[in-house]
């Protein structure tokens, strides 16, 4: 058991995942020698070598799409994309293929591969480097799409993405890279893609986040001081709709915290269950804390774009008095 | 420093068999009789499915269709040479390439007819689905061929595509990839003139579209695409190379898409009749059965025998097809993911029940 940051656990997961199945390959740009922009791939390169390590050219939907061929002949990829707003580029080969491979051929051929993309804001970096494009893909039939918020989650739920004989998106936290670590076991552990996480257990309320959002919704649950139950629901899809009914049976009361632009996002989505699954329940309107339907502001002004404890705050106070 | 020449580089094309069906000497691969009739008929098929094709799309019998005419010997002489455990890529004009490799052609028509089981080749064959995007699935053939090079396999990738997909980013994506990891691929470009009504002028300003796989660092070379011989001899040479190791090579076929686009195009609102008229006179079946029957190895009774053959074959292929089950409701929901989940039980649920 090692003390380890979520990007660290992310590394240890890839490299024990190398070691363990020969067809992992890490592909990407500077994921070699360089171990990556975040150093989620350091060392693999020294330990695996220049055909399981790839530095690609410069060439995002080149590195989705050459990934789906080494998938349908054996290999199991997992390729990292440097910045969520790179993602773009990449997007026809995610929706046109990755997706539809299984469906369209009929279960013949079929994509075991991973998407690896640091994503969210908060670490005032410049313009397309902050972005929240998941609900894109949660969108997309034949794709999963998870986010870890803890590096043990990390670890477990990378494992689990890498082995499951889906394409898996997996969107990891930038902002929470670094930010604190955690006990991680060096054996071999996965965590279920389509759970979510109960991460603490109350009464009066459901707050529901993904990502670097927990940690706000768990800032804020202490401040507004109130009994809550917050769940991280780690795989955005397919969705832990049980979870959160279960919950908000209980409770009766929900906030859901998104980073993303709110129009449409996810959060749309888990009201929209809830209202189909436990309308009668509530006891008031089921709040969102979203980012803007803006363009995702440069530095100066991403933290009034983000989500704050603050606002998170203020929504559950007016849901607890409504 | 003063100005110097870094590099200078050479095009060139290739044709043995022309319009009239005589063959170059010099560069006549001699090839059996048997291997050039088997190409011969197999065109032959490709063409009168080709047509049926169309007349079942116009009766109502199958969705929209996209001919091949003019086009077989860009495709039958360089899938036929695919062997077992090779890889093949089509884009959504290639059902002679597909016959060629083998693929029951009743199997198009299920998949044009509207039902993707049409696409589930068998475990044996490696025939990816039509990619209907267009240009995006030579990436997809360069890491299916890089993943048998890891693996140290002799097998290859062979991606057919049309002129129109030289335009798009992920052509310039998959052959500067298959270029940086020298992977076992077979570009084959059908420069057939024409992307629906934008003509060949209108996709790049490039004198040919070989001398794209320059910028690469990988051979590329033109053919006549309506020359049977050409085509056989430029994949050939391509798939040693590929075999031994030397990487990718891209082969623009230069031909001619004697149909509309699809079922639903109209070529007549942007070509005229003169040159389609041009074109016909290079047909790359005619030339052959010249070819073959100057030089005895083709009569009036082989050819007699060949259209009964292959009118009984194909009607064959249309009651196969038309006996095939229809798709069930499950289908659309049972293939997305290897176990499925649960919202997709309760949407299939609340459709079937």
């Amino acid at each position: 058991m090692t003390n380890l940051t979520l990007i660290q656990a992310v590394n240890q997961a890839l490299q024990q995942e190398m070691k363990r199945d020969p067809t992992v390959m890490v592909l990407g740009e500077d994921v070699g020698k360089n171990g990556g922009v975040f150093r989620a791939t350091e060392g693999l390169w020294q330990a695996f070598g220049d055909e399981r390590v790839v530095d690609t050219p410069l060439a995002e939907s080149g590195i989705v799409g050459v990934s789906l061929g080494l998938a349908v002949n054996g290999f199991k990829p997992v390729a990292e994309i440097q910045f969520d707003g790179f993602l773009a580029p990449a997007f026809d080969q995610v929706i046109s293929h990755v997706g539809r491979i299984r469906n369209r051929s009929r279960g013949r051929f079929h994509a075991q591969l991973v998407i690896r993309v640091p994503y969210g804001g908060g670490i005032h970096a410049p313009e397309h480097h902050s972005e929240s494009p998941e609900t894109y893909f949660v969108h997309t039939p034949g794709i999963k799409v998870v986010i870890p918020s803890t590096p043990y989650d990390a670890k477990g739920l990378l494992l689990a993405a890498i082995r499951d004989p889906d394409p898996v998106l997996f969107f990891e936290p930038k902002k929470i890279y670094r930010a604190f670590r955690q006990e991680v076991p060096e054996t071999d552990y996965t965590i279920p893609i389509g759970k979510a996480r109960l991460v603490k257990q109350g009464h009066d309320i459901t707050v529901i986040a993904w990502g670097a959002q927990v940690r706000t919704a768990e800032q804020a649950v202490v401040q507004a001081k109130v009994d809550a139950d917050i769940i991280d629901l780690r795989t955005l899809s397919p969705l832990d709709t049980d979870t959160v009914i279960n919950s908000v049976t209980k409770t009766g009361r929900c906030v859901i915290v998104q980073e993303a632009p709110k129009t449409c996002g996810l959060a749309a989505e888990v009201i929209a269950r809830i209202n189909e699954r436990a309308l009668l329940s509530l006891e008031a309107p089921v709040a969102r804390v979203t980012g803007f339907d803006t363009v995702m502001p440069l530095s100066r002004l991403e933290d009034s774009y983000l989500p704050s404890p603050e606002r998170v705050v203020k929504a559950i106070k007016k849901t607890m008095e409504f | 420093m003063p100005r110097k020449t870094l590099a200078t580089f050479r095009v060139s094309s290739l044709s043995i068999l022309d319009a009239a069906g005589k063959v170059d000497p010099n560069l006549d691969p001699k090839l059996p009789a048997k291997t050039l009739q088997q190409m011969y008929s197999l065109m032959v098929l490709a063409r009168v499915f080709d047509d049926k094709a169309i007349a079942l799309q116009r009766q109502g019998r199958i969705g929209t269709y996209a001919p091949v005419k003019g086009q077989e010997a860009c495709q039958v002489p360089s899938a036929l040479q695919l062997t077992k455990g090779d890889w093949l890529f089509p884009a959504f004009r290639e059902a002679a390439a597909t016959i060629a490799f083998g693929i029951p052609p009743e199997r198009l028509l299920q998949y044009w007819g509207g039902d993707e089981q049409g696409s589930k080749c068998a475990a044996d064959k490696n025939l990816f689905p039509v990619s209907i995007p267009v240009g995006s699935h030579m990436l997809h053939a360069v890491g299916a061929s890089w993943a048998a090079k890891l693996r140290k396999e002799k097998a290859i990738a062979l991606t057919y595509f049309g002129d129109g997909a030289t335009s798009e980013g992920d052509f310039h994506e998959a052959m500067n990839f298959a270029g940086v990891f020298k992977t076992p691929t077979i570009f084959l470009c059908q420069n057939n003139q024409w992307a629906i009504s934008v003509p060949r002028e209108r996709q790049t300003a490039a004198a040919s579209l070989a001398q794209k796989a320059i910028a690469y660092g990988i051979p590329g070379m033109q053919v006549d695409g309506n020359d049977m011989l050409a085509v056989y001899v430029a994949t050939k040479e391509a798939i040693a190379r590929a075999r031994a190791g030397e990487g990718p090579t891209l082969i623009e076929c230069f031909t001619y898409r004697i149909g509309d686009h699809t079922t639903s195009d109209d070529a007549t609102r942007y070509r005229t009749n003169k040159e389609v008229a041009s074109w016909k006179k290079k047909d790359p079946i005619d030339r052959v059965r010249t070819y073959l029957s100057a030089n005895n190895m083709w009569d009036e009774n082989q050819e007699k025998q060949l259209q009964l053959n292959t009118a009984a074959q194909l009607d064959k292929i249309v009651q196969a097809y038309e006996t095939f089950p229809k798709p069930k409701i499950n289908d659309m929901f049972d293939y997305l993911y290897a176990q499925p989940t649960q919202e997709l039980v309760q949407q299939k649920q609340e459709l079937t029940s």
